[in-house]
């Protein structure tokens, strides 16, 4: 079928810019058939953009399309939309399961591609309105899903599946087309149990061998590192590494994706520093020592907060079981991969989401799932949804730095509490001007609406609100997303500044990485709903790296086998 | 210069106020006489500007139009009833409180005098707890629906009126001048509040102009005193934080308010002031309205405020002033102009359009949904 001396898929040259934003550039690989491929990257390393661009999705078209060329089979092919995309045969599953939650797996892995019944109907007026042959059905879509390896009845309806099989469904459907013959799998493993990511290892294996030739995108590294003949590395848009899986080793691929050129010095020569064998601290006093500000009174530190077991229910930020204790004065860090549940610690900790473990309060226990409790204790958050939770859109500056002040401190109000308190407009926009002069906010004047202000100014405001709360510890979350750099930095310099003047217990949640290692004392990660491990910023990018691909027993036990 | 204030009035206001300007200077050359126009404008104004201003704390609260109003009005149509039919009792114990406690100033000669405005107060002490307690209750109910706050609202007005349907002819009411003649029970369906409380606020210092102009001073005054307490209350805390909750109820969560407990009290509110506001409304029409009198009350109101500039999350006193003056203008003006122009009536018509115009103008312009 392929043409042997061309490969299945070449890309020459790829690249992508979204409106002056480079996202892509000069990706240059190749795909053969019965071949196993690993792409990897951190998030907003480009993959996402990569499959758009490969599945000829309608985003990419409209934003001015692409740089390079694909071919396929040697022919060059520029997909604009999917239905091109899978004629050509190359299949996807996504991340998101795109199944019909009342219908059947049979149903699921046949639409649209249903066994029809020849009728006079049918033959009168179109396909469209003859019948369907179940059974011929039933067979395809048992064969299909045989070829995985599991078990699945073809009866069964895909709403009443737990989350491992509905993604074996979605596979079945893409190897039941005829003529798939290069498959991407967008972190197929990611909702799988242990056993079932073993058995679609398996399949996948299986299908290889067959002719088809597969990329797998996952950022479980000992998967990749299992399955794959050849892994890419992606990073800031360009393609770091293209080696086969027994060049490197899962430290090697984990530094590669998070190094930055220029950022430490350590990280210049990434493949270099993994020969070394950097001890993953996790023991609290010992990281607790290298932490300069709390050890500079020379005294037993106390931890400001300390988490046990917390478990948050946050719609795509799921906390399992997260540990961990911030000490007093420090500026921690929260990081690991969206959607693995960085961002519900503090949206926990805070009440905004169902949450349960013990979490104390310089010793006290904490109330969870009650927004004023954590505010009355003297705690300040700043959300990542700056425009959805963070700010009073519709109303002035004013009002959005006073506002929580005014209700769970009492403050800018004038009469008698309890009886009769109106609000102290004099005071609020004083308070306003204030801020407004300290974190240079660009505005007109404090009665401004908040909604008209830019990203960076708006998070200015985010900020003010918690610091009129003069709080003892401060939550923010991504307080660096959707802002241009100057504000960053600006942003960056107010916390640590803050956290110098005032003692203030800082707890940053970013998914910059870099950010976080330039910002806290102490960076901790979350991977799959749990802290992986609490590093001192000072190490090296690639054991924050490990610990964010979930690998760290994993590459131990293969330090073992090394040693 | 124009163009920034026709910004800030926005354009339905402009056309509308044009066209009532029209109409008050037409009027004059088809015979009607301008100053009975006025004075109509201005009754029509005193008598619905509680209801609209109802609409605001629901409104800022974040639940929408309170299309529900039909539920306080029915408050306040219980209270009116009940200080019609309690009249002779409560003021009987109203003398007899002034005698054991010697209270020197409640005398029966006082009592006398102030039959009328005690029997106006007394409607509006029974009306305003019960408005409270169906408020709460709606107010509960409001926050199981959140986002289709307007379209549940208005099945609890159409449901309560028809509720009350049965009610007003099965309660135990007595008094000669309320229930039907032929059966001795069961409350008729138009009831006079002559002799009770009937132009209490209107007349209570009116200012006479001419022979067809005359001011209702005292009801303007009520209005005003309710827009002031409405005014107030948005200024307290509570009321901050009821529009904190409207602007955006995820931000006054993350700052530690109670929403559902801001939005009951502003529903709470808004039904108190629909009871208050029919009171007001029937004690210058003179008579009480009972079964599918409240049925379409809401429409005006929550029309008036919309023309006023209102949206579905943001209202203000300045929006309920303008917006019943120009509702209750082009109501008056109308009728009286266009049946001397043209020799038919056309004002139910023009009414309907206009406000069932705006209502449907304004929910096009909602934002958030």
């Amino acid at each position: 079928m392929t043409n042997n001396n061309e490969p299945l898929l070449r890309l020459d040259h790829i690249g992508k810019e979204y409106y002056g934003n480079r996202v892509l550039s000069d990706i240059s690989f190749e795909v053969n058939s019965g071949e196993i491929i690993g792409l990897v990257g951190e998030n907003g390393a480009g993959k996402s953009t990569l499959l758009n661009i490969l599945f000829g999705m309608p985003v990419i078209n409209s934003t001015g399309g692409y740089e390079g060329g694909i071919f396929i089979d040697g022919k060059s092919v520029h997909f604009t939309s999917p239905n091109q995309a899978l004629a050509a045969g190359i299949g996807m599953v996504h991340q998101e399961f795109s199944l019909v939650p009342g219908f059947t797996a049979t149903e699921n892995i046949l639409l649209n591609r249903e066994v029809l019944n020849g009728s006079l109907m049918s033959y009168v007026f179109s396909e469209r309105v003859s019948t369907l042959d179940r059974e011929a059905m039933q067979r395809r879509a048992s064969t299909a899903i045989n070829t995985l390896g599991v078990n699945i009845s073809p009866d069964m309806i895909v709403s009443e599946m737990p989350v491992g099989y509905k993604q074996f469904i979605e596979i079945a459907r893409e190897i039941d087309r005829k003529n798939t013959r290069l498959l991407f799998l967008d972190e197929p493993t990611a909702v799988l149990t242990e056993t079932e990511a073993e058995i679609l290892l398996t399949a996948l294996k299986k299908l290889a061998r067959s002719g088809i030739a597969i990329v797998f995108i996952s950022h479980r590294l000992s998967e990749i590192k299992e399955l794959c003949n050849r892994v890419l590395v992606l990073r800031d848009g360009k393609l770091i590494t293209d080696a086969k899986t027994e060049e490197l080793s899962i430290r090697q691929i984990a530094s590669l994706m998070v190094g930055r050129e220029n950022s430490r010095k350590n990280d210049e020569e990434p493949v270099d520093t993994s020969s070394e064998e950097p001890v993953v601290t996790e023991d609290l006093n010992e990281t607790l020592n290298l932490d300069p500000k709390a050890n500079k009174k020379k005294k037993k530190i106390k931890p400001a907060l300390k988490v046990e077991h917390l478990w948050v229910d946050m719609p795509g930020e799921t906390v399992r079981d997260a540990t961990f204790e911030v000490m007093k004065g420090e500026i921690f860090g929260i990081g690991g991969l969206a959607g693995h549940g960085k961002l519900g610690i503090p949206n926990g900790i805070m009440g905004l989401y169902p949450a349960g473990g013990k979490v104390r309060l310089f010793g006290k226990r904490l109330t969870l799932n009650r927004p004023r409790v954590a505010l009355n204790r003297k705690m300040a958050f700043v959300s990542e949804d700056r425009r959805g939770v963070g700010l009073l859109l519709d109303e002035p500056l004013d009002w959005n730095i006073t506002f929580t002040a005014m209700q769970t401190q009492g403050r800018f109000l004038l009469g008698i509490p309890y009886i009769f308190q109106m609000r102290n407009e004099h005071a609020m926009a004083k308070e306003a001007k204030k801020f407004i002069d300290a974190l240079s906010i660009k505005c007109t004047s404090s009665k401004q609406k908040a909604g008209e202000l830019s990203g960076g100014n708006q998070q200015k405001v985010c900020l003010a609100k918690a610091f009129v709360l003069q709080p003892n510890i401060l939550l923010i979350c991504e307080p660096t997303r959707g802002i241009d750099i100057g504000a960053k930095t600006l942003v960056l310099d107010t916390l640590k500044q803050y956290n110098k003047e005032n003692g203030t217990t800082i707890i940053i949640t970013s998914s910059e990485l870099e950010e976080l290692r330039s910002v806290c004392n102490r960076v901790a990660i979350v991977d799959e709903g749990k802290i992986a491990g609490v590093l001192p910023a000072s190490s090296p990018a690639e054991e924050f790296g490990m610990l964010m691909m979930g690998q760290k027993h994993i590459n131990n036990e293969e330090g073992e086998r090394t040693a | 210069m124009i163009s920034k204030f026709i910004k800030n009035a926005g354009w339905p206001r402009i056309i509308i106020a044009l066209f009532l300007l029209a109409l008050f200077v037409t009027a004059p050359f088809v015979g009607v006489n301008i100053y009975t126009s006025f004075n109509n404008t201005l009754v029509r104004f005193g008598m619905n500007g509680v209801m609209v201003l109802a609409m605001i704390p629901m409104v800022q609260a974040g639940c929408g139009l309170n299309f529900g109003l039909p539920l306080g009005i029915i408050a306040g149509l219980l209270g009116a009833t009940l200080s019609i039919e309690l009249n002779t009792e409560i003021l009987a114990r109203l003398a007899g409180l002034g005698t054991q406690y010697k209270i020197s100033w409640l005398t029966q000669e006082f009592i006398t005098t102030y039959r009328e405005p005690l029997g106006f107060a007394s409607a509006l002490i029974i009306a305003i707890p019960i408005a409270a307690i169906l408020g709460w209750f709606y107010g509960k109910l409001l926050n199981r629906v959140k986002g289709d706050e307007m379209m549940i609202a208005t099945y609890v007005g159409f449901s309560s009126v028809s509720f009350m349907c049965i009610a007003w002819l099965l309660l135990p009411y007595k008094h000669p001048t309320m229930v039907w003649g032929y059966a001795g029970r069961g409350l008729r369906t138009t009831i006079s509040v002559e002799g009770y409380w009937l132009r209490i606020l209107n007349d209570a210092l009116s200012l006479k102009i001419n022979e067809h102009l005359t001011i209702p001073t005292g009801m303007l005054i009520f209005f005003a005193v309710m827009a002031l307490i409405v005014w107030i209350f948005m200024r307290t805390k509570t009321g901050t934080a009821m529009t904190a909750v409207g602007s955006n109820p995820e931000f006054a969560r993350a700052s530690g308010v109670n929403v559902d407990k801001m939005r009951t009290i502003s529903v709470v509110m808004s039904t108190i002031l629909g009871a208050v506001g029919i009171i007001v409304y029937e004690q210058s029409f003179g008579f009480i309205q009972l079964y599918m009198g409240p049925f379409y009350m809401a429409l005006p109101a929550v029309a008036s405020i919309l023309l006023g500039g209102a949206s579905v999350n943001k209202a203000g006193i300045l929006n309920v002033i303008v917006g019943t003056f120009l509702f209750q203008g082009i109501l008056t003006m109308t009728p009286s102009v266009f049946n001397s122009v043209f020799q038919t009536d056309m004002s139910e018509v023009i009414r309907l359009i206009v406000s069932n115009g705006m209502i449907l103008y304004a929910l096009t312009r909602k934002v958030r949904a």
